[in-house]
This record gives C-alpha cells, structure tokens and sequence, in this order.
C-alpha cells in the first residue's frame, strides 16, 4: 500500500474492494479451528494491510518538526479522525492507549480522581472485566469505596439496585461493560446510563466486547475499546472521554494523546486498529445476522446433544458471535486440552483453568456452574463447517473424559 | 438446621471432584437424608449450590466452622 492509500483505507467509503471474506463454503477438514475471538480475533486483512504499509510510513515520531514527522502526524490524525466517526464522537475525546486493560485502568482510576470531591464510591456491576476489578481494588486499597451492583441467573444486571447503588451519597462513578465478555449477556446500557443521568454520575462503559460488533447506546461519559477483539493488532486500546466530563489522568504527567495515557504510540498498530475498526463496523450488521444463527445454534445443539450441560446467559440479549456453557462433572482444562488436541481453540472462565484457582467472578455472580465451562466464540473467518466439525465433535469428547473420569450416569 | 447425617471431607480436592464425591454419595442414602461436603476449593461455594439446582436437590447453606466452609444438601428425591 502506498502512503496515500493508507491515509485512503482510514477516510474513503467502505464498499466492496474490502471483499476479504473466506469462502463460507470451506470444506470439511481437520485444519486447526480458532473459536477464541473474544480473547483475540484474527488480524482483520484491512488491518494487515495498514499495518505494513504503517511500518514503511509511520515509524516517526508524530510530536516532531521535521517531514517524517508530519507524515506520522497525518497518519495518526486520520486514525484518530475515522475512530471518532465510526464511533460517532469528536476526535478529540479519542485516546489510544497501550491495551484494552490500560484503557479501563484509566477510565476507572481518571473518573474517581476527577470527580473526587463529589466522593469517593465507585458503583461496578459484579460481571466487570478484571482490568475494572483491579483498578477498583487500587482505588479501595488507598482509601477509596465501591459498591458492587448483582447480576440475575442469565448474567443480566439489576436495575433496581443499580439504580439505587447510584443515588446513594457520594458516587463518584459508575463502570458497566457494555457486554459480559464471559457469557456474551449484552447489558441495559441506556437504563443504567439514565439512572446515572439522573443521578449527576458519569458512566463509565467497558465496551471491548461490542465496539465493531453492535451499537452501544448513548448516555456513557467514559468508553472503553480493544482493538484485538475486532481484528486490529494486539496492543491498542481506546479510551474515550466525552466533552465535559470531569477526568483527570491517574498517570504522572504526558501530553500525549490529550494527556490521557503517557508514552509513545505504537502508531502502526494504532493505524492498523483504525482502519480494521472502519472496515469491521460497516460490515458489522451482516456479520452479526451471519454469526448470531450459529451462536443459536451451537446453544441449542449442545443443550441437546451434550447430557447434563449448563448453556448459559441470556438467551436473546446476547453478543452475536459468543456463547458459553459448563459440562458437569468435567474438568475444564482437561477438556480444553482434548478440545485442542481435536484442533479447536477455545477458552474458558472456570477456575480449573486459572492460575489463581478461583471460580470466574462473572459464573458465581450469576450463580451457574463454573466447572468443565467453555467459552467458544466466533468471528470473521468462522464458517457454518467450522461450527459443524465443532458440534460433531463435542458430545464424543465430553463422553470419553466422563468415561474416563468414571462419572458417567452420576 | 437440621444435623448432617454424613460429612464428605473433600479438602484439597479440585474442582469438580467434591461435586462429583456429592453426586455418588447422595442417591444411596433416603430421601430427606442431609449431607455436608467440606471443600475448600472456592469452586464449590459456586457448584455444589449449582449442582443441586440441576439435579432438584435442595442446598441447605453454608457452614464455616474449624475445618473451613462446608456446605450441607438435602436428598429430595
Ligand atoms: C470486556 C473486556 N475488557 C477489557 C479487556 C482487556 O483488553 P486487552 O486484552 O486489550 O488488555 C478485555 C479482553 O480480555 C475484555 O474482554
């Protein structure tokens, strides 16, 4: 790609030149299937193609006066420029952070410091990503509060006391992700964002799992994106603050980036991210009417054709392209194991596949079985036969570590 | 609450095996009977509550007592 074509991928219209999808008729094959897009989706062709050219044409520093310079500068201004827009914010209230996890970091931490004379309480919802659960551990542990808000059965939080949690004396903010990343349960965004309207309290909304997958409603101060969970590169993260929001940066002090996250950008991939972003949400309402169907799938046939198996989250507020559900009596990595071996790639949430051995907060939230749980989840590449192998596939794996295990009939 | 008829030490099992110890443990004593399963896996405070809803069992509570938490389930049929 030359330099003009590059600025061209962050600002033309998006039409069919961008025909980079696989052919969805993919024969039936043993080739690795990779169901974890949700942790990270394939780099996006848009965003492989940025990126190189971005390596020939960005890799000067954008704060300095000379010509390579300038022409970094114009690059990460378009970036910044199509962001904005296919977000439909200012670009001046678009920062491009390091990660995702640093993004929510500084939304967390810069919505309590900002707004630290109307008090120092943090209301969450108990299905928080843990980049929001650590930063509200720091902001407790140096003296601050929060209070954290439950979830029903299907993951859904509760408006009521959410509502409640957000009048109370001395909020200083509120953080909700847009959609659970652990069970795909999409949140009452607007409500809560009008409960907190109502309240005089920003909203901060951890939105990885959605940006490039489905709109977010209005009302929030604060957003969150990770350009990895739409098939940008790893390592680009978005933090979004409104006009008018009292934040304040929680880092030692850098004007970069409007001085909301300190240190040099990896401008290639900040390029790359752009682009992939403008290329994935103008085909997002066809990929989410093309996955939503398999997700429906997957959740009926597992319920179906695995015994004693928990399908869980919402059944129709849910993400188009994710879906989770625990197997009894399973143990979660010893089926993630066999799950690879058979060439599938998925994740997780149960404890037995976590360092720390505890239960994923978001299944005992919503108190579901947190064992022998799977999270698969899909993206732009996932064809109806990768679905197929995986569904052919599943109920015989779980049977032999059931067999083996001896817990069959249990 | 009523005394347990039976206690399943699972300390320092993972999970799902104070799940799996209460699922072959229960059908073989009465309807009614009350079991309690040590476990001091986190997990279980999570699945054994889960598994007694999938299977109609009743979960009567949780107990911490000396041998760290314990959770006690009704046979209900
Ligand atoms: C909801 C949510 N928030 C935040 C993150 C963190 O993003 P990153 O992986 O870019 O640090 C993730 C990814 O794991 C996520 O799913």
């Amino acid at each position: 790609m030359t330099g003009s074509a590059l600025l061209g991928s962050l600002s033309a219209p998006i039409g069919g030149s961008w025909g980079y999808r696989r052919d969805s008729v993919a024969c039936v094959s043993a080739s690795p299937v990779y169901l974890d897009a949700a942790t990270a989706a394939p780099l996006h062709p848009v965003a492989r193609q940025a990126l190189l050219a971005a390596l020939d044409d960005g890799w000067a520093d954008p704060g300095r006066l000379y010509t390579q310079a300038r022409r970094a500068r114009q690059l990460l201004d378009a970036a910044r420029a199509a962001t904005a827009e296919t977000l439909g914010v200012r670009p001046d209230e678009v920062s491009f952070t390091p990660s995702g996890t640093a993004a929510a970091h500084g939304a967390v931490l810069g919505g309590l410091a900002g707004r630290h004379r109307a008090g120092r309480v943090l209301v969450h919802s108990a299905i928080e990503h843990s980049a929001v659960l650590h930063a509200a551990e720091r902001h407790v542990a140096t003296g601050g509060a929060s209070t954290e808000v439950p979830v029903d059965r299907l993951g859904r939080l509760d408006l009521a006391r959410w509502s409640a949690a957000v009048r109370a004396p001395g909020v200083a903010l509120a953080a909700l992700i847009a959609a659970s990343h652990e069970v795909g349960t999409v949140q009452p965004v607007g409500e809560a964002a009008g409960a907190c309207g109502d309240a005089g309290v920003p909203l901060f909304v951890d939105a990885a799992q959605a940006v490039g997958r489905v709109p977010v409603p209005a009302g929030w101060s604060v957003l969150t994106a990770s350009a990895h969970k739409w098939g940008g590169p790893p390592g680009v993260g978005l933090l979004v603050v409104r006009k008018g929001t009292r934040w304040e940066s929680p880092w030692p002090a850098d004007e970069r980036e409007g001085g909301r996250t300190p240190g040099a950008l990896n401008l290639p991939a900040v390029v790359a991210a752009a682009a992939s972003l403008r290329a994935v949400a103008a085909d997002a309402a066809a990929e989410a009417a093309r996955l939503a169907p398999l997700v429906a799938r997957i959740r009926a046939r597992v319920a179906a054709e695995v015994p004693d198996v928990e399908v869980v989250g919402d059944p129709d507020h849910r993400l188009p392209h994710l879906v989770t559900f625990s197997c009894l009596y399973v143990d979660g990595e010893a089926l993630l194991h066999a799950l690879d071996r058979r060439g599938f790639a998925v994740s997780s949430g149960s404890s037995c596949t976590s360092s720390t051995l505890r239960p994923s907060h978001v299944l005992a939230a919503m108190g579901v079985l947190s064992h022998g749980n799977v999270r698969v989840s899909l993206h732009r590449e996932t064809t109806e036969a990768d679905v197929e192998r995986f569904l052919t596939e599943l109920p015989g794996i779980v049977a032999d570590l059931r067999a083996a295990a001896g817990v069959v009939g249990l | 609450m009523t005394a347990p008829a039976e206690v399943l030490d699972c300390r320092g099992q993972r999970c799902p095996l104070p799940v799996i110890a209460a699922a072959r443990r229960l059908p073989e004593l009465p309807v009614g009977t009350v079991i309690r399963v040590l476990a001091d896996d986190p997990a279980a405070a999570v699945d054994i509550p889960a598994w007694c809803r999938m299977r109609g069992h009743e979960f009567v509570g949780t107990v911490t007592g000396p041998d760290g938490p314990a959770y006690d389930i009704r046979r209900q049929h």
